[in-house]
């Protein structure tokens, strides 16, 4: 049990760390270019989706491992 | 400094007593200790009735639910029945030379008297007949079919007068409509190809965002997992891979068999990965709704569970309240959110596919 929840702790900060980046980019370039904020909605989405897949399939299996 | 991390400070110190009054009241209480574990499994599966309610009566736990059809096929026969004839898995129900019986939310075929033979991990090995019951996923999916049919009926009749101005519920999902339309299908797949793939979308989005709000609702029509339930994601995922992969043209198949502008013998590694990818793009799919919903209702039962954690409604009645109508806030983004991903990512994958080089 203890295993489990040191990896959902690991793969929350990793996860946690690449939606924020991708987050921050996304709203410097939104304040960059403000009439491009549809578009960098959509990609900045996308991007945090396959983040999003690759942190629940860990999290899949350390649930499944436990 | 100093004044910065005060009032951060003063909330730590504020949560302190409410944990550790929460801690003790746990110990004390152990031996009439509630399974929360248990309770929240039981409630994000499939089930075959639907719990309404329950309470106690003279020390004995009531739970009034609305019993749900079974049908159930063995050896080559019909057998159907309510659910109501189980009482929660404790009565053996008998049609003609079979019994039946319900044992977590699974029904085994056994003798007369109901024995089960367990294994040494207290998993029943007895023969399970073909299960097509009515469950309560069953009867949401159902309820979510007819729900939508009956609200874009409306919407549609509206437009058979286009002069007309705008009214009810129309005004509502137009624009959702042509969010839809416009920020996911034409922008993904292209203005000359989209509309063949518009009606699957708006399907696929506004299906699993009705599941979705319903999801989040706790009491009698909705409250059950049916988008956080792998099956049914799973369906989902399918149609979206068929779809796909049909409507793949020459040059979508050329980069996944054959890519163009690489050397020849990097194909025994680009090849096998770009097959896989086939299939893990839909796989995401599915386990990024089923993870998203299901985590949610974990995390609301959770919240509701603090109740009996902390064993004293002076102190857990605000904070569950709190907390439940927190997440409930955010459950309702998550719900838009999964469904607009959802179809993104469809129309996305739909869009490579149809996609045609101009090189």
């Amino acid at each position: 049990m203890e295993q489990v929840a040191i990896g959902l702790g690991l793969i929350l900060i990793g996860v946690g760390l690449g939606i924020g980046l991708i987050g921050k980019s996304a709203m410097d370039a939104i304040g960059r270019q403000p009439e491009a904020s549809s578009k960098i909605q959509t990609a900045m989405i996308i991007a945090a989706a396959l983040i999003e897949g690759a942190g629940l399939l860990a999290i899949i299996f350390a649930w499944l491992g436990r | 400094m100093s004044n910065k991390y005060f009032k951060y400070i003063i909330f730590l110190l504020l949560l302190f007593p409410t944990t550790m009054y929460g801690k003790d009241h746990a110990e004390e209480k152990k031996e009439n200790k509630f399974d929360i574990k248990g309770m929240i499994m039981h409630h994000i599966s499939d089930m075959h009735s639907f719990p309404l309610f329950s309470f106690e009566k003279e020390g004995k736990d009531v739970h009034i639910d609305l019993p749900l059809p079974i049908i159930l096929i063995s050896n080559g026969q019909f057998f159907f029945f309510l659910s109501s004839e189980f009482h929660h898995g404790e009565s053996i129900v008998t049609k003609g030379t079979n019994s039946f019986v319900l044992h977590h939310e699974k029904i085994y075929e056994t003798d007369i008297n109901g024995t089960l033979e367990l294994d040494e991990k207290g998993h029943p090995h007895n023969k399970r007949p073909i299960d097509l019951s009515i469950t309560r996923n069953v009867f949401s999916l159902w309820l979510s079919a007819i729900l939508l049919l009956v609200i874009f009926f409306n919407v549609a009749k509206k437009y058979n007068n286009p002069l007309k101005k705008p009214s009810g519920i129309q005004s509502l999902l137009e624009p959702i409509i042509l969010f839809v339309r416009d920020d996911i299908a034409i922008q993904q797949i292209g203005k000359h190809k989209a509309d063949k793939y518009i009606p699957f979308l708006l399907t696929l989005f506004f299906f699993i965002w009705i599941n979705n709000l319903l999801g989040i609702i706790p009491f009698f029509p909705g409250g059950s997992n049916l988008t956080g339930n792998i099956s049914v994601t799973f369906v989902l995922a399918i149609i979206t891979f068929i779809i796909t992969n049909f409507s793949g043209n020459r040059s979508y198949w050329r980069h996944i068999l054959a890519p163009p502008g690489i050397p020849v013998f990097v194909y025994i590694i680009l090849v096998p990965i770009e097959i896989i990818g086939l299939f893990t793009k839909p796989f995401a799919l599915m386990v990024r709704l089923f993870a998203n919903i299901t985590a949610g209702h974990i995390i609301m039962l959770s919240m509701a569970s603090l109740i009996f954690i902390f064993s004293s409604l002076a102190v857990s009645l605000p904070v569950s309240f709190l907390l439940q109508f927190i997440m409930s806030i955010l459950e309702l983004l998550v719900g838009f959110l999964q469904a607009f991903i959802f179809t993104l990512l469809s129309a996305l994958f739909i869009g490579m596919a149809v996609h045609e080089e101009t090189h």
